[in-house]
């Protein structure tokens, strides 16, 4: 599958079957600091994607401080 | 992994909750959840008008977006701060408020601060020997309080969510600024010269919103603030997430159990020190302890020629210093 990576942006390839927490933990990724995305819609932790897949996993985090 | 309100397919576990939603319950969830705490903390009063400070992220857009559905009737405010960095920061994070603005057919009041007081943030901070992110806080507590006591509005809305409210109080813990904890409340009353201030996102996660926005269609910023890469704030975040991932649930207890619990043992100092003689600023006329206040003092020091051109040489900037806009609400 394509995963889709922001700050810096990038695409890296993941082999599938594999669930959503499981690419999460393999990128070294907080689940609580991205959504994952496929399509237009969101996947929660339990969702097997494959390798046809496409999703992006986007951040949630912002810094400021004011 | 089913909805826990329905019983659809799921897009979202709140493991804090020990809960999924589908769709339509998770939007139905959020909104619940502002109006809950509207309601618990008296934030918005019954046609009260409200100023949303604005910033083209899922917070803030989230925000006007749920209050607009409550029925609230909630003007947004945008603060352009002139970051640009190799996204074009500001610009693209005020087309985002705009096309928000636009969908919704809601109004949108803009002040742009380098053209309304002469300069940007990245050089304004360099120039008033401050951190980006501490100048761009002072420019908008003061600027969004300005325009909601100038347009009549009774309180200033902020996209302050749960993680937001959980790192300060975590920074505060860490430093016992007991001032400041005294004053981390979900809804700081007005006053003379000053417009309430209400957090109605406090119950809500920095996640919550992401997936509010994305399941609602509401396209926002996504790249973080260039000012913002490697701030204390962010690492706060990073060490409460890696907490909750093992204890789900962690950062709501630490700061509703803080407000339950021990926000009032630090109020008597916060309240002592907004006690002090406050008289109008010599320049704006904003209430400050000193003979100016800290955002007029700001804006003398990032527009001082001399302090902006050493600015610019420091941030590696070749052009010519551009002349300094007129000072005063634009």
């Amino acid at each position: 599958m394509l995963v889709l990576l922001r700050n810096p942006r990038r695409e890296i390839t993941v082999a599938g079957p594999l669930r959503v927490a499981t690419l999460l933990e393999r990128l070294g990724i907080s689940r609580e600091s991205v959504l994952v995305i496929r399509g237009d819609t969101l996947v929660p932790g339990d969702t097997v994607l494959d390798d046809g897949d496409t999703v992006e996993v986007r951040p949630v985090i912002s810094g400021g401080c004011a | 992994m089913k909805c826990r309100r329905c019983g659809d397919a799921a897009v979202i576990e709140m493991r804090r909750h020990n809960a999924a939603f589908c769709s339509g319950c998770f939007l139905h969830h959020a909104r619940e959840q502002v109006r809950k705490t509207i309601d618990d903390f008296e934030m918005i009063g019954p046609g009260e008008r409200v100023l949303v400070a604005v910033s083209g992220g899922k917070d803030s857009l989230g925000l006007w977006d749920i209050l607009l559905d409550l029925g609230i009737a909630a003007d947004g405010l945008y603060l352009g701060l002139g970051i640009e960095g190799e996204a074009g920061y500001s610009r693209s994070s005020g087309e985002y408020a705009r096309a928000f603005a636009s969908s919704r057919q809601a109004t949108l009041l803009e002040i742009d601060l380098p053209g309304a007081y002469g300069f940007d943030v990245p050089t304004g901070a360099v120039a008033a020997r401050r951190a980006p992110c501490s100048a761009c806080g002072l420019s908008k507590r003061h600027l969004f309080n300005a325009a909601a006591l100038d347009g009549g509005y009774d309180v200033v809305a902020t996209g302050h969510n749960l993680d937001d409210e959980a790192a300060v109080l975590f920074g505060n813990v860490l430093r016992w600024n007991t001032e400041y904890l005294g004053r981390q409340l979900p809804v700081l009353p007005g006053r003379e010269g000053f417009a309430r201030k209400v957090k109605p996102l406090v119950r809500l996660a920095e996640r919550d919103m992401a997936a509010y926005c994305v399941l609602r269609g509401i396209d926002y910023i996504v790249e973080e603030c260039p000012m913002a890469a490697g701030n204390r704030h962010l690492g706060y975040k990073e060490a409460l997430n890696a907490i909750e991932d093992g204890s789900p649930g962690a950062k709501h207890a630490f700061y509703f159990e803080f407000l339950a619990k021990a926000s009032a043992l630090f109020q008597p100092l916060a309240e002592a020190e907004r006690d002090e003689n406050l008289r109008p600023c010599a320049e704006c006329g904003s209430p400050t302890t000193g003979e100016v206040c800290a955002f007029c003092a700001l804006v003398a020091r990032a527009t001082d020629p001399d302090r902006q051109e050493a600015a610019r040489v420091k941030l590696g900037r070749t052009r010519r210093s551009r002349r300094s806009a007129p000072r005063g609400a634009p």
